[in-house]
């Protein structure tokens, strides 16, 4: 009787032990994903202010526009990248700077007179679609991750370890439109 | 720059499909871009395979979602999945259809690293998706990034997984399609249909009464029937008259396909629903023939309101006999239409298409190496793995 007892037992805590280190599995793989995730947002966020730096400093714009843009693409890389929410406030002030001077199609074309100037948007024109991107999967691998760290097993036996709670990334990043009607 | 890209094909590409489609004018776009790409998928006859695709397994006959599909699983599925993954040596991982159970699943959880998805289809939340919920979730947690190729299947995604997706449209081969020369010059104005003639979803029987209408008031009409299914069984109670203007060429290849397209003066889509996206709506305008569909809301949308082709209520034969014979009587009409149409399947041609993928791509790549087996929970695994990394 009691023999019976004890397998069920021992095999009732094998089974727990198993989900646990699979779900804690699951976790590290999510916190990963957000690793990347972010890795990749700062990589085309940082694009995005070296191309309007760039697009300043070309003299394509007249001095007011030139400073407006250099100030802002400055501004979004001064930030300090730790603080998500300053960074957010940056960031959306450059996105909003960079509709204020690419307004309308009208604008864009009469800017690419040359093949430099050409490249200069179009490659600011898919790091702007790719900012885009990046947020969304980054703050979908947020979701994923928090889901899972809800989870009560989760919380009582600590599977998320010192890991900090994850954060989404907020901003304005709707693409300039004259850039992107392609 | 150029990727090495690894497509996962879900259904057996000897048999036709939407998806195995997308994935073949991906694959083939994407190679003409310059990118490496090796597809996976399953085959029932290996030696028909292009040179990009890589033999996944025989696919099993499944009841999956409604219908009996053939996917591929079991052992020997996972250890070509893992292998192709291992040598593959991909800097990311495309997944197509990841909510099926076949070789996309499998993928999922061989690899680790950069992994796109595309969700094709609308499943409805069934019984199979809640008890294999918990399975679903542990592949799709690791898909870095899910694209949706209609409105209807992104919120699929959204409403019953929680979880977002990018619409990217299918793609349309708008070159194939421009360029067909037509079939051949009916006497009369003609009408086409594709399809299978006998699936009820694809609404042939309204059409049949509408033609029988048009016929009334313009007895020249040809009515042209591509697809597959039985004409005799099909048109059994369609009156004599009407049986001499109806021409039945079966089911027929790509090139012929878009061959008929070129030659007909009106292409009607007469379904009563399923369907999602609407891309024979997107061949057709390519290839210059202007398009009456029903108002189901993806044909709604591929037709900008009506804009790009002239829409019907669903399942009204007598509005889509009036919508016929309206355009038939005004050339004018149908030359516009055919200027907008090619106009609007640009939208949707598969360089464009491919080109938000790839931005896809290299936002998921930004972040991370490239894509390498997944070795958790793989206790055999791991240690063929230490066995192969010892000189």
């Amino acid at each position: 009787m009691s023999w019976w007892w004890v397998v069920i037992i021992v095999s009732g805590v094998v089974l727990v032990a198993l989900y646990l280190s699979m779900t804690a599995g699951r976790l590290d793989a999510l916190h990963r994903r957000i690793d990347a995730a972010s890795h990749a947002l700062d990589v085309q966020l940082l694009r995005r202010s070296a191309l309007t730096s760039d697009l300043a400093s070309s003299g394509l714009f007249d001095p007011a526009t030139t400073v407006v843009l250099a100030a802002s693409a400055h501004a979004a890389r001064a930030v300090d990248v730790t603080d998500p929410v300053a960074r957010g406030l940056a960031e959306s002030d450059l996105t909003r700077v960079l509709m204020e001077v690419l307004p309308d199609e009208a604008e864009v074309a009469e800017l690419r007179h040359s093949p430099e100037a050409c490249a200069m948007l179009d490659e600011l024109s898919s790091t702007c679609t790719r900012v885009q991107l990046s947020r969304r999967f980054h703050n979908d691998a947020v979701r994923a991750c928090r889901q899972v760290r809800r989870h009560r097993a989760v919380r009582w036996f600590r599977l998320a370890g010192h890991t900090p709670w994850p954060h989404t990334m907020e901003m304005d990043d709707t693409p300039p439109s004259a850039l992107t009607d392609r | 720059m150029t990727l090495k890209i690894g497509i996962v094909c879900p259904y057996s590409w000897d048999s036709p499909g939407g998806v195995q489609a997308h994935v073949r004018d991906q694959a083939e776009t994407l190679i003409a871009g310059g990118h490496d790409v090796s597809v996976l998928t399953p085959v029932e006859d290996p030696t028909h395979l292009p040179p990009y695709a890589v033999d996944g397994g025989r696919p099993r006959a499944v009841p999956y979602n409604g219908s009996v599909a053939r996917l591929t699983m079991g052992v020997k599925a996972t250890a070509r999945v893992r292998r192709w993954i291992r040598e593959g040596d991909f800097d990311v991982l495309h997944v197509h259809e990841p909510l099926a159970p076949s070789l996309g699943v499998l993928a999922c959880w061989a690899a680790r690293g950069p992994i796109v998805a595309t969700v094709h289809s609308s499943i409805e939340r069934s019984r199979a998706l809640a008890t294999g919920y918990y399975v679903a979730q542990t592949a799709l947690e690791k898909i870095n990034a899910i694209i949706a190729v209609s409105e209807h299947a992104r919120r699929t995604i959204v409403d019953h997984l929680g979880a977002d997706a990018v619409l990217i449209p299918n793609g349309v081969r708008v070159d194939t399609f421009r360029e067909a020369a037509p079939l051949r010059r009916w006497a009369g104005p003609s009408v086409m249909f594709l399809g299978r003639m006998d699936e009820p979803r694809k609404g042939l029987p309204i059409l049949l009464t509408a033609f029988a209408e048009v016929r009334q008031r313009i007895p020249k009409v040809t009515l042209i029937l591509v697809g597959p299914g039985d004409p005799d069984e099909v048109l059994a109670g369609v009156p004599a008259a009407v049986r001499e203007g109806i021409v039945c060429l079966g089911r027929v290849s790509e090139d012929e396909k878009a061959r008929a397209l070129a030659s007909a003066d009106l292409y009607v889509a007469p379904n009563t629903g399923g369907e999602s996206f609407g891309i024979v709506l997107l061949e057709a305008m390519a290839a210059g023939a202007p398009v009456v569909a029903s108002d189901l809301e993806a044909f709604d949308h591929v037709l900008d309101n009506g804009r790009a082709g002239r829409l019907f209520p669903v399942g009204d034969a007598s509005a889509l006999a009036h919508a016929i014979i309206d355009l038939i009587d005004d050339p004018a009409e149908r030359a516009q239409l055919r200027d907008i149409g090619r106009q609007r399947a640009e939208l949707y041609d598969w360089p464009r298409v491919a080109r938000d993928i790839l931005d896809v791509y290299a936002s998921v790549t930004a972040g991370q190496g490239p894509v390498t087996e997944d070795l958790r929970g793989q206790i055999v695994g791991r240690w063929a793995g230490r066995r192969r990394e010892a000189p």
